[in-house]
């Protein structure tokens, strides 16, 4: 089976790996690339733990081949904290108790980050309906939109205006 | 084994979907392909990427008509304000599909060509009287949307064919367009049915021209002329919504599944009609 060679920046820097074709985006970032911060829930698209962002457009990425990424720009978990500074929502999800196990938040995360990069002050039906597609069986959910809510304040806050 | 392969130009990309031994699947968003993929219900020998072709993403004008690249994901369609304007239901419809991140990469050709009869856009272009182009080996060729899916999971198209985009006319004055669809929990579910209503009305208000779609309901996305005949001549009365109710009823050929049995899907096949056509008339009434 011919492998194709790939090149991408992820996480703002230059990447390459080689991969077969059948493999994911989320295959490669796990296995090819140790980034194991995005979580394999459903591989169909239904759980969002595997959420990134390509070229700032949040997808899933077990629903795009690795191939598909030549030439894009991929954004995952291990890129959302600054060195040991957490980024506000990772703040917020740990001061509001926003997780329990764990294997849905970094797909919240950088589902909530792709909401308030676009929208800095969403309602809370938006928040609801944004995060819909990002499955969790611990929280409840309460909680999560109550820090997503709660980072966005602070972030727009820090803003200047 | 599956083969990749990301051809420049439509000629290209036509030539490697004709010469494919096996199965070759076309790839845009990959958010139905994938999936099947994963389960095994596809087992292409290739996949053919058409999103480096140019102008395969993205939404322009061309003589008045709005053209949709086939590979323009229903986040980007969502965002595009003009097409918001002219056709509200072709957009709600679009942007009912899945979840935010399948709203990243999914688009309206491949939800057409994966031909679910419950595929939410397809009623809703097939009331905004969409067209599309394809591409094949024979040329380029201009066909209604309605005529490409024949059944669950068959599309009309050739080998080596592909759509290139889809085209929505300008809508004419007085005239909108809605699309409802039922799910019992408010996201992240397939329809139960759905209804694709778009209408004009003269200078009184009367319903002058109408186009009723129903989806989930039969093998593919049906036009129904009996409930647009129903509002035709008339302004929205009880008369003509009880019309409406009685046709929509009338044409659903649904099965019985854990979504909704024959009986249930009928009766809200009425139902989402009467609510859909009102949402229509409405926006219709404020576009003077």
């Amino acid at each position: 089976m011919s492998k194709h060679h790939v090149s991408a920046i992820i996480n703002g820097e230059p990447a390459e790996f080689l991969c077969e074709p059948q493999l994911t985006l989320l295959d490669v970032l796990r296995d090819e690339l140790h980034l194991t911060g995005s979580k394999e829930g459903c591989s169909s698209g239904d759980c969002g733990a595997c959420s990134v962002t390509v070229d700032g457009r949040l997808v899933c990425s077990c629903l795009m081949l690795a191939v598909e990424a030549e030439g894009h720009k991929i954004e995952t978990i291990e890129g959302m904290a600054r060195g040991h500074n957490l980024h506000p929502l990772q703040r917020k999800f740990l001061e509001h108790a926003a997780l329990q196990c764990g294997f849905c938040t970094p797909g919240l995360l950088v589902a909530a980050k792709a909401l308030l990069d676009r929208n800095p002050n969403p309602t809370e039906t938006e928040a609801r309906y944004w995060l819909a597609g990002n499955l969790c069986r611990c929280t409840g959910y309460d909680k999560v939109i109550r820090a997503v809510l709660d980072a966005a304040a602070e972030l727009r806050a820090a803003t200047p205006r | 084994m599956l083969n990749y392969v990301a051809p420049s130009t439509v000629e290209e990309a036509v030539r490697i979907l004709a010469e494919a031994p096996g199965t070759a699947k076309v790839l845009s968003g990959g958010t139905d392909l994938l999936v099947q993929l994963r389960s095994g219900r596809a087992k292409p020998g290739l996949i053919v990427d058409i999103k480096k072709i140019p102008g395969i993403s993205g939404i322009g004008e061309r003589d008045g008509d709005f053209v949709i690249g086939a590979s323009t994901p229903g986040a980007v369609i969502g965002e595009c304000e003009a097409l918001q304007r002219a056709w509200p239901g072709v957009v709600e419809a679009a942007n009912l599909i899945g979840s935010t991140q399948v709203q990243g990469r999914a688009s309206l050709a491949g939800n057409l060509c994966n031909a679910s009869p419950a595929a939410d856009s397809v009623p809703a272009l097939i009331a905004a009287r969409a067209t599309c182009a394809v591409a094949g080996p024979k040329g380029r060729r201009e066909v209604p949307v309605e005529s490409i899916a024949i059944g669950p999971g068959r599309t009309s198209l050739s080998p080596g064919e592909f759509i290139l985009e889809i085209r929505l006319p300008k809508p004419r004055p007085r005239s909108a367009d809605a699309y409802l669809r039922f799910i019992p929990r408010t996201e992240m579910d397939i329809a139960v049915v759905g209804a694709a209503v778009s209408l004009a009305l003269d200078a009184d208000g009367v319903c002058a021209d109408a186009l009723v779609v129903l989806g989930a309901v039969a093998p593919t996305a049906i036009l129904v002329p009996g409930a647009a005949a129903a509002l035709v001549g008339r302004k929205l009365d009880e008369t003509a919504l009880a019309g409406l109710d009685q046709a929509a009823r009338r044409a659903c050929k649904p099965i019985d599944d854990k979504r909704g049995t024959i009986e249930y899907r009928t009766k809200v096949a009425g139902v989402l009609a009467r609510r859909t056509a009102t949402i229509a008339y409405e926006r219709a009434g404020e576009r003077r």
